[in-house]
């Protein structure tokens, strides 16, 4: 369930990079974690963040967590079929359940991010 | 077996009414005389019914209520400890129950004594000096103790700090609490055993903290041990410390916020003096602050001059009233019933039996759930269901499934640095028979666990309503309930 043509963070989120553009999504881990997400709220386009920034808030049946930018650079597209289908997210969370892109200042913040098999090391450390 | 009940709207029948009133004995006047247009409502869908269907349908929905008078409700975090009748029967009193909020002051000094007495108690009680007994929640009171320390530090021309500490295992009204007065929330990381990091609290204080919030014992059932050098260190910066007493009943006569170096906290009256977590009434919670804060407490406060209680208006740096007239009196009236009918030496034993019934049931479910967390718990501790989870039971599931050998859920997933946690919270008024059943039950469901998971995963089985669909309710929210 960790594709290897996305980075990973940390803090659970995925990022897909091409050219300038970050698409970002939480990793299917997160979702499995939060369990059914009720709601999210997302910066608005054309905001710009910086690295480790609020992306925004995800409400689930379970807690409200934050979610970070992995990358610097300016909000140019927000998923607004979220706010009415919050439960892509859980569906399909490297598909339809992406949440920003992001034009990225410098593609090589990126290079900081895990690789899949890093990532599954991560969050399964036995 | 309870059928399912219908909506009152649903037994709603055209022109049925409750009582009769008899004829009008003076001259019926023109609605539209009296009222603006825009007030008037043309349709007004009220349910119409007898008085023995309102009756009946209220009592059947009552049966069901889950409640500390049927079953034993270990909900973490909540002290859900039985509440006294005899507390209800004196706020019942008529001499409190009839008063009005608009009464002349002469006329009320017996409850202005009450409440100026149980100021009294409760700043014993927190180490402290000055008490408002306005806030009418535990989250209310944080709102009142953080805009007094916002007040403190405005009053001393000190605008630069902007950041209120709060550690990961905070309720989560803390930071909701410092966000909402403007504050930005810098979270203090807990360390391998559970408690403040004071290394990682050294890096993150400094001129720009306006004060700390903490829970002592915090939300792991555990006694923040540094909590001394925690507030000499956030002290040392120029920062103010808050304690959130939501804990309390843990370290009731026992220790003392204002001795561990806290400034300011609120109580859960609700919580530690046994007053009703809903139904019977709202909630209180008052704020104890050191004398240095005195002067923001809300209006109107409190004065004794020679046995003649005042109710003062007149503080300038007050940060304003907090509540209308002056909080929820009749929770206050149990709660200093309470007070009163334990004494000091009944608070002694209010903690230690509830420290006592946490540690025992601790130590039992030990055996069969994991505890991350396992040295002496306070008034409560966190189990996580992690071993189940790899068995396809979640935390949740047998929140479910404990419904049906008749006891409430502890609290779960939070707090939120444990993994599928189940915060457990006995109280001191459980029986170590209730203690055992409840034992029992939880070593049933983890057999089941391994024998019959679809027995915890369907569950619950023996409610009227089965498992409701909490993701569907919250995504598609739908709170009209009157029929068209």
């Amino acid at each position: 369930m960790y594709p290897d043509n996305v980075k990973y963070t940390k803090s659970h989120e995925w990022v897909r990079v091409a050219d300038k553009m970050a698409t970002i999504g939480i990793t299917d881990y997160a979702q499995e974690e939060l369990g059914d997400i009720v709601n999210i709220e997302l910066v608005q386009p054309g905001s710009t963040l910086s690295a480790g920034g609020l992306l925004g808030s995800i409400d689930s049946v379970k807690a409200v967590s934050e979610i970070f930018s992995p990358v610097t650079g300016e909000v140019v597209e927000v998923n607004d079929e979220l706010e009415t289908a919050p439960e892509l997210i859980n569906e399909e969370p490297y598909g339809s359940g992406w949440l920003v892109i992001i034009k990225m200042d410098d593609p090589s913040e990126v290079d900081e991010s895990m690789s899949s098999e890093e990532y599954e090391r991560f969050i399964e450390p036995e | 077996m309870m059928r399912e009940e219908t909506l009152i709207y649903e037994i709603s029948r055209p022109g049925r009414v409750g009582c009769a009133l008899s004829d009008l004995d003076v001259p019926a006047t023109e609605i539209r005389n009296e009222l603006q247009e825009k007030y008037i409502r043309e349709r007004l869908p009220l349910p119409e019914v007898s008085e023995p269907d309102v009756v009946r349908h209220f009592t059947r929905l009552s049966q069901r209520q889950f409640s500390i008078d049927t079953n034993f409700y270990p909900l973490g975090s909540c002290t859900m400890k039985y509440n006294p009748k005899v507390n209800e029967r004196i706020a019942g009193s008529p001499g409190f129950a009839m008063l009005h909020p608009l009464q002349p002051e002469e006329t009320c000094q017996g409850a202005l004594a009450l409440m100026y007495e149980l100021e009294r108690y409760l700043a014993e009680i927190a180490g402290m000096e000055a008490v408002t007994l306005q806030p009418a929640a535990g989250a209310q009171g944080e709102l009142t103790g953080i805009m007094m320390i916002k007040a403190y530090h405005r009053s001393k021309g000190d605008d630069g700090r902007k950041v209120i500490l709060v550690p990961d295992s905070a309720h989560g009204t803390n930071p909701a609490t410092a966000a909402r007065s403007g504050y930005q929330v810098r979270k203090v990381p807990s360390n391998a055993r559970g408690t403040v990091d004071l290394d990682a609290l050294r890096e993150l204080v400094g001129p720009d903290v306006a004060g700390m919030m903490l829970t002592n014992p915090n939300t792991l059932g555990l006694f923040e041990e540094d909590v001394i050098e925690i507030c000499e260190t956030v002290h040392e910066a120029g920062g103010l410390m808050y304690c959130d007493g939501a804990n309390m009943n843990a370290i009731l006569g026992r220790s003392r916020p204002g001795d561990m170096g806290f400034d300011v906290m609120h109580f859960n009256l609700h919580k530690t003096f046994s007053t009703p977590h809903g139904g019977g009434g709202p909630g209180a919670g008052p704020v104890a602050a050191k004398e240095f804060l005195r002067p923001f407490l809300p209006v109107p406060v409190m004065d004794n001059i020679d046995q003649e209680y005042r109710l003062n208006y007149d503080i300038p740096l007050s940060i304003g009233r907090m509540h209308s007239f002056y909080g929820n009196f009749l929770v206050m009236v149990r709660a200093y019933a309470y007070i009163r009918s334990l004494g000091a030496q009944g608070m002694l034993e209010v903690s230690e039996s509830a420290v006592l019934n946490a540690n025992y049931l601790m130590a039992k479910l030990r055996e069969v759930y994991h505890v991350p967390y396992d040295n002496l718990c306070m008034h409560e501790f966190v189990a996580s269901a992690k071993e189940h989870k790899k068995r396809g039971v979640r935390a949740m599931d047998i929140a479910k499934r404990l419904l049906d050998f008749g006891f409430h859920a502890p609290t779960i997933y939070f707090p939120l640095i444990v993994e599928e946690a189940l915060m457990i919270e006995p109280t001191e008024t459980e029986s170590k028979e209730t203690l055992d059943a409840f034992i029992e039950a939880m070593i049933e469901i983890d057999r089941e666990s391994k024998e019959a998971p679809e027995m915890v995963t369907n569950s619950p089985h023996e409610t009227t309503v089965r498992r409701v669909d909490e993701a569907t309710a919250a995504r598609r929210l739908n709170l009209r309930c009157v029929g068209e």
